[in-house]
């Protein structure tokens, strides 16, 4: 019977093909785009080597550090806003709404799935000033206020899009804490409650303690994601305006396929990686000392 | 499940939870709402009337310029044509490696699966270049093959990964019992395997349509020709079908796209939520 389990022909059935799809199309390609960081060319007109090359201009490239304190910058804020506006949700689902949440929970659910193209274009028009004024203005201007020109400035865009990122995923982060927060044993709440503890400091004392690791894998799940955006830029500020908004992935596309630059194109894309591994790996790493310390 | 909800004091609702409720809903839904008017207006009238004002008249014909003279109905045919055979091989391939790799012992399986997460750090932007230069090479460039296959590989590690999680839920004894009595490995898959993770199947099914609907950068990276275009392509670049700008059709593609993805979500909402969250945990 063990034989049966193990059998070498039936694991290679089984699992070649998906082993074989995987590794031509991200494994290989993988390595493969590591070496073309030694490169400059592209497909059409064809590669030669440039040894470091690539490095040596990735390192005084003000555009990359433009990109890359974008990407650090949005990256921070959206993590810190969605998994808060998650978690204070959260807190109101378990604690003030109860049996009644699965309503909300599904209505602030919804934007998660919606494509993102749809989503920044309904905001572009939502925020937008000319040639109509949107919403957001005029209830500016309703109040007495002037409109803003929204995507006129780098800074007021960042903002939009903050807002509209957080619009699209609190509802994610707040079902997913959620299902950290109900496993908290009733017991323990209730016996807190004995002791005089009650609203903020309950929180403060019991419950964010006890969905510490549901809050850190939430943490590492926005980071990553929130280092590789994308869709969002594209579709509300195309990275404008000028390049503004231009996060590293969206620097890497242009200068693969708009200038033809694969080999820096490349070189791009490992920085990329390097920080999204990077970056996981130290979350990860502060996360496991705080739980074993406290 | 263990605050239980039912024997705790009950506490009057204080009016802040009803403002913040309604607040919630204002947000949720008001731009929903707004998207789905503005979508029935004139230009005029979209142009010269207030913004909260509702059409003046309802211009039904956006949606039929939308779908025909901006082409959304032939986006929405790429995509399907993209995304369901990938969905497909994704499920399939990826159901019989999870068994492959949580039901069935040898030697060097934890290290393949570690091999597969690895496959969900890694951009997709690390990946574009040298596939791009395959297409190319190859001649797959003018079809919606590299969408397929590029969908099917970067779909697998998340599938594989929950796959396996789901079996090792199911009793290893059912398997062995099967064996027991005769059956291949192989059958023993097929006939008590995979029936056994026909949830789980949809489940990880929603979440991958759901990726790969949505999918903007690889869908833009390997449609060069506007007769592939996926329906979020074509979306981004929909003004440029009517030359100036109208409104009225384009935002009517957006409801398009927003109230397909809404009629799915209201049948299986539970199953999403469930199935987007636990994928992000294991990811």
């Amino acid at each position: 019977m063990h034989r049966v389990l193990g059998d070498r022909k039936a694991v290679l059935i089984l699992l070649g093909p998906a082993l074989l799809v995987y590794s031509l199309i991200m494994l290989v390609p993988m390595v493969w785009s590591f070496g073309y960081s030694f490169t400059e060319g592209n497909t059409i007109e064809g590669f030669t080597g440039n040894g470091l090359d690539n490095f040596q201009r990735l390192f005084s490239d003000p555009a990359v550090r433009d990109a890359l304190w974008f990407t650090a910058k949005y990256a921070v804020v959206v993590t810190v806003g969605q998994v808060v506006a998650g978690y204070l949700l959260a807190l109101l689902y378990v604690f003030f709404l109860k049996r009644a949440s699965a309503l909300i929970r599904t209505l602030v659910f919804f934007p998660v799935v919606l494509p993102t193209v749809a989503v920044g274009l309904l905001f572009q028009k939502f925020f937008q000033v000319a040639p109509q004024t949107g919403p957001v203005n005029s209830l500016l201007n309703a109040v007495g206020l002037d409109s803003v020109d929204w995507f006129g400035s780098a800074g007021h865009a960042f903002w939009v899009l903050i807002v509209m990122d957080i619009w699209r995923s609190m509802g994610f982060y707040a079902v997913l804490l959620f299902a950290g927060l109900v496993d908290i044993p009733e017991e323990v709440l209730e016996s807190a409650r004995l002791d005089g503890a009650s609203g903020p400091r309950l929180v403060r004392h019991i419950v964010l303690p006890m969905s510490f690791p549901v809050l850190m894998s939430a943490v590492i799940f926005s980071i990553n994601g929130t280092l590789k955006v994308f869709d969002s830029i594209v579709a509300l500020t195309g990275g404008g305006p000028g390049s503004g908004t231009t996060p590293l992935t969206l620097y890497m596309f242009q200068t693969s396929f708009t200038y033809g630059d694969y080999g820096y194109g490349s070189t791009i894309a490992l920085l990329l990686t390097v920080v999204c591994l990077l970056v996981t790996l130290v979350v990860f790493r502060v996360s496991r000392r705080d739980l074993t310390e406290g | 499940m263990a605050i239980d909800t039912s024997v705790r004091v009950w506490r009057p609702r204080r009016l802040w939870v009803k403002l913040v409720v309604a607040g919630l809903l204002v947000v949720e839904v008001y731009p929903l709402v707004w998207m789905f008017l503005t979508s029935l207006k004139s230009n005029d009238d979209y142009l010269n009337n207030s913004t909260w004002s509702l059409p003046t008249t309802w211009e039904w014909g956006n949606y039929t310029d939308a779908w025909t003279t901006g082409h959304i109905g032939l986006y929405v045919q790429n995509s399907l044509l993209a995304v369901v055979p990938a969905l497909a091989l994704i499920l399939l391939l990826g159901t019989a490696a999870g068994f492959a790799l949580q039901v069935m012992v040898w030697k060097g399986r934890g290290l393949t699966l570690l091999v597969f997460l690895t496959g969900m750090m890694v951009p997709a932007q690390m990946i574009l270049l040298p596939l791009f230069t395959v297409y190319f090479r190859t001649g797959l460039s003018g079809t919606l093959w590299p969408l397929i296959l590029t969908y099917t590989g970067t779909g697998l590690p998340l599938t594989v990964f929950m796959m396996a999680t789901y079996y090792k839920t199911v009793p290893r004894e059912l398997f062995e019992a099967a064996t027991i009595d005769g059956a291949g490995i192989l059958r023993a898959f097929w006939t008590i395997g995979l029936p056994m993770v026909r949830n789980a199947i949809l489940t990880v099914g929603l979440v991958q349509f759901f990726f790969i609907w949505n999918d903007l950068l690889i869908a833009l990276t390997f449609t060069n020709s506007q007769d592939l275009r996926t329906i979020q392509v074509g979306l981004l670049n929909f003004t440029g079908d009517f030359g100036a700008t109208q409104y009225g059709p384009l935002f009517a593609a957006i409801c398009i796209n927003v109230f397909g993805t809404l009629v799915i979500y209201l049948f299986l909402n539970q199953k999403v939520m469930k199935g987007l969250t636990s994928g992000a945990v294991k990811g």
